[in-house]
């Protein structure tokens, strides 16, 4: 038996060395405390992660969304951009040539939903640009992106800003993700400051006597923090958030199904090369200064065919898949009009249980003449394929379980 | 006495009627299961096809069939509480019969001492 033929991002996105190749996973800096605690440790993206400790992820998953849970994140990529010459503007500038958002207008103490588009409008990873408030280490952007991508990225942002930013993989830093609705009170006892963030704000914040950059949201739906801390005081850091009785530890697993139900893509699953921003529902994040008609309009890879799809709705869109009975559907099964029909209409990128729904969720891509059927008393139903049997699933709108930022 | 497959199935023996399920080993391996299904139910089975699918918050897993007969009873308890098979897999947490058609089969699979060797 375990012989899981699923394609969960736990799964699938494993770095493939071949066993015994010496390879060696990458550890992050609470590697022993994930030990300690006894987490069940897996290779994703490089990493040797927590995947889930003895709760298990179900009870993981609840606890995140009644009380606060503390994620390691620290395998993500942190990369500084300091610009030369302290000109911070042109920085700005040079950026928005790789991402469709407005980077120009983001204020001290904020930080914004990006991706890099390729030219074609697929997307080469999606990131947050956070803007630190300048001190006297001089202004400059702070930029989270996939622990895939990370190395691409890098790589990329070295070649497109050369001459007007120092790019610095921050691999000295880790990050720890603080989420849940308790997540605000447990930060405000360390640093009161904490409490007057508002969703997507930035600040530095001192924890147990460690400097530390925070920034207030995540990736579970859930009001928290993501909380980039000096590797040699990650530990003492996490001790810190632990001690606090509200404050569990989750792992990867609980993290995925919690976005899953959140409605958050998974990059190299929902999002990818192949997927552009409008088609996969993240239109949200292109200001109206980079569309058409906008100030800055244009001008990063693939803008014509992003922005032609404000106007001409994409062939195709990511939708929420509302399984109608019990088995989950995973990602990679294909989506069909009806019990019998031959053409697929889709296909179901992420999928599993959501223990808050109690029952599966998806979501995946369908042609877009199936999206908003809207007035339709019903919301439209199609059929998953899942092991040679076509099981009825409804198309709905997302999050599945509604976001509790604190805006 | 039990006996075991390499893909941490047990088996108990009752005349020809041998009851399988997965092993603690394996329960904990798949972490908390939400769904568990039947696909041969009444139907005739050989070493290798899926008898059952449980699948955890992560992933889905198929249960061979560890002997050839048919599949005579299915556990209907771990399709209403998919938990049991985590909780109690050696008892409450069984997954389906065979009534087997040929009880030498059962030499070729591993004796509990041998399991936990394989185990390490």
């Amino acid at each position: 038996m375990p012989s899981p033929h699923s394609d969960t991002h736990i799964d699938t996105h494993v770095d493939t060395a071949p066993a015994g190749s010496g390879a060696a996973l990458k550890r992050t800096p609470l590697h022993a405390l994930h030990l300690e605690h006894g987490a069940k440790m897996a290779p994703f993206s490089g990493y040797d992660m927590p995947i889930q400790y003895p709760a298990g992820i179900l009870k993981e998953h609840l606890h995140t969304r009644a009380s606060a849970s503390l994620f390691d994140v620290s395998h993500m990529g942190q990369v500084l951009l300091r610009p030369v010459a302290g000109d911070l503007g042109a920085l700005a500038k040079a950026l928005e040539k790789l991402v469709p958002v407005d980077v120009c207008a983001l204020a001290p103490g904020r930080q914004r939903y990006a991706m890099f588009t390729n030219a074609q409008g697929g997307i080469l990873d999606d990131l947050m640009i956070g803007r630190p408030v300048a001190e006297d280490g001089g202004e400059h952007f702070m930029l989270v992106v996939n622990a895939s991508r990370k190395d691409a990225d890098t790589a990329l942002l070295t070649e497109a800003l050369a001459g007007v930013a120092a790019v610095e993989r921050r691999d000295d830093l880790a990050l720890i993700a603080l989420q849940g609705p308790l997540a605000h009170r447990v930060l405000a006892a360390l640093d009161a400051d904490a409490e007057a963030m508002k969703f997507m704000d930035l600040r530095g914040l001192r924890l147990g006597g460690v400097e530390c950059l925070v920034t207030r949201g995540g990736y579970t739906g859930e009001d928290g923090f993501e909380i980039s801390v000096p590797a040699a005081a990650a530990e003492a850091t996490a001790r810190l958030l632990l001690a606090d009785p509200a404050v569990a530890l989750a792992g990867l697993g609980a993290r995925d199904s919690l976005r899953l139900e959140a409605g958050l893509c998974l990059y190299g699953s929902d999002i990818d090369e192949t997927t552009t921003p409008v088609e996969a529902g993240l239109g949200f994040a292109i200001q109206k200064s980079r569309r058409t008609g906008g100030s800055r309009a244009g001008g990063f890879p693939g803008a014509d065919m992003i922005l032609r799809q404000f106007e001409e709705p994409p062939r195709r869109r990511r939708v929420g898949l509302k399984p109608l009975g019990r088995a989950p559907v995973r990602g990679g099964a294909q989506l069909y009009e009806s019990e019998t029909a031959t053409a697929p209409i889709g296909t179901v990128t992420s999928g599993g249980f959501g223990p808050s729904v109690d029952g599966p969720v998806a979501m995946g891509y369908v042609e877009i003449g199936y999206v908003g059927a809207g007035a339709a008393a019903s919301p439209p139903t199609v059929y998953a394929d899942v092991r040679g049997r076509r099981l009825p699933v409804a198309i709905v709108d997302l999050p599945f379980t509604p976001h509790r930022y604190r805006r | 006495m039990l006996k075991y497959t390499k893909d941490h199935e047990w088996i108990r023996l009752d005349g020809d009627v041998a009851t399988v399920g997965i092993t603690a080993y394996a329960q904990e391996q798949l972490g908390d299961l939400v769904f568990v299904e039947f696909p041969a139910s009444g139907k005739a089975v050989a070493p290798g096809d899926v008898a059952a699918v449980v699948e955890s918050v992560k992933a889905a897993s198929e249960v061979y069939a560890p002997l050839t007969g048919t599949v005579s009873e299915v556990n209907e308890a771990v399709v209403a509480e998919p938990a049991l098979v985590n909780s109690d897999p050696l008892g409450k947490g069984w997954l389906f019969k065979i009534k087997i058609a040929d009880a030498a089969e059962l030499d070729a699979l591993m004796d509990e001492a041998a399991y936990k060797a394989q185990l390490g």
